[in-house]
């Protein structure tokens, strides 16, 4: 063998190497799932391309898991994982379709909204590709999403994404955020399609409440926060001096900004009578100035350099040596949107939604995220739902 | 998959094919043959729809 074909072979067999090292980990992120067991409130199980077909065998195609009352009344969507590296409001969501019953109305709940983005990654942020959450019968491992769904899913992003239908500038990555695409049209990206579907879901069946999940850094000003606009401002507010007074932590009101468009607060509420909430909850493992972004970090929020930055008054949330725990973030999501569902329930009686089994802020606090979780080897096969 | 993105699948195929090409005739150039790889490798994981 030549001398040129000594090299050449050398090289080849460290860039497989590379290769195979760094794709078999992405390989088996985008097709690992979490078993999800639906418990005794779930009526129905459909998916988004119900509402838009050509999102049927895509990626981006999503389980909603719909609960019905015996009583008619009022109905109530949650979505989660509209950005998913914000993962409060999915365990939110997965404690809901694992534990809650609905007496009266309908509660419908998308755990993973950005299918595509739960199946994306960030290595060059460094994210891990998965994190445990601590049962009493083991741990449910789930994977660490994106912002942005997949560009396999999604290729190529133009240069500018123009939003639709008001012709308003994005950064090209906001094509694949589906909280810009927003009221989404059925013929456009896939993200568009998303949201369009879920637009259509509530048009078609008139849902009252639609509640987006987020999380946000703590050194950002909308952050431990409901952003609602002006037709859901009543209720946010009720809600939001509720909480403080009732259950003792702090989520203030922003209002929706009526000329950004594209976000859910926003386009739910001027595109449908739905009346919109989106819930922030902090997350300091999104926050820039932090150390590594590890899945402990994640889990517990705690940061010696945003604790150093909290003494100085530079974030927007209280911030101390103990964090900001996964079980208060997911404990907030459950208790606002509870709390959100119950102020609707009290101004609209004839609508009224009452949803028994979802554990409240201090529950979760205390017991943690993962005693609500229910073990998928005991559970119905039938049941078990793979996300 | 939308047609815009089977063609992008194309152009991929085209470039990743183009950089072999360049790579095998490269005779003495290590850090060229090196540089061709590395710009491989992400072409291919697309290609095979991994990243």
């Amino acid at each position: 063998m030549s001398r040129e074909w000594r090299i050449k072979s050398a090289l080849i067999v460290i860039a497989l190497v590379a290769s195979i090292l760094g794709g078999v980990p992405l390989y088996r992120h985008r097709h690992y799932r979490t078993p999800v067991v639906a418990g005794p409130g779930v009526t129905k199980v459909i998916k988004l391309s119900e509402f838009v077909p050509s999102l049927k065998g895509t990626m981006a195609d999503a389980d909603v898991f719909i609960l019905e009352g015996k009583e008619p009344g009022g109905k109530v969507l949650v979505m989660a994982n509209t950005h998913a590296n914000e993962p409060a409001g999915l365990l939110a969501t997965i404690i809901m379709i694992e534990n809650a019953v609905v007496e009266k109305g309908t509660l419908i709940l998308i755990p993973e909204f950005n299918n595509s983005g739960s199946l994306n990654t960030k290595p060059g942020d460094g994210y891990p590709l998965y994190y445990d959450i601590p049962t009493e019968w083991g741990r449910v491992r789930f994977r660490m999403g994106n912002r942005d769904a997949s560009p396999l899913d999604q290729w190529p992003d133009p240069d500018v994404y123009i939003h639709y239908p008001d012709k308003k500038l994005f950064s090209y990555l906001d094509v694949r955020n589906t909280n810009r695409t927003w009221p989404g049209r059925p013929n456009g990206a896939v993200m568009e399609r998303v949201t369009y579907a879920a637009m259509q879901m509530m048009r078609r069946d008139k849902v009252d409440i639609a509640i987006d999940m987020h999380g946000a850094e703590t050194m950002f000003p909308v952050t431990n926060c409901i952003v609602a606009p002006d037709k859901s401002a009543k209720i946010a507010t009720l809600t939001a001096m509720t909480v403080k007074a009732m259950e003792g932590f702090d989520n203030h009101v922003e209002g929706s900004p009526s000329g950004f468009h594209g976000l859910s607060h926003r386009e739910i509420g001027d595109f449908s009578e739905t009346l919109p909430f989106l819930l922030e909850a902090p997350i300091p493992f999104l926050d820039q100035p932090t150390g590594p972004k590890t899945v402990k970090l994640l889990l517990d929020g705690k940061d010696p350099f945003l604790l150093s930055l909290s003494k100085k008054k530079k974030l927007f949330v209280s911030y101390d040596e103990n964090g900001w725990p996964m079980e208060k973030r997911v404990g907030q999501h459950c208790s606002v949107s509870l709390e959100i569902i119950r102020q609707y329930s009290k101004k609209n009686p004839d609508k009224a939604i009452r949803i028994q089994g979802i554990p409240r802020y201090a529950e979760i606090v205390k017991n943690g995220v993962g005693h609500y979780f229910h073990d998928p080897r005991k559970a119905d096969p039938k049941s078990v739902y793979h996300e | 998959m939308s047609l815009i993105m089977v063609l992008y699948y194309v152009i991929s195929a085209y470039i990743a094919a183009m950089v072999i090409w360049n790579f095998l005739r490269e005779k003495k150039n290590a850090n060229d043959m090196i540089l061709y790889l590395l710009i491989l490798m992400p072409l291919v994981l697309r290609i095979l729809r991994i990243k």
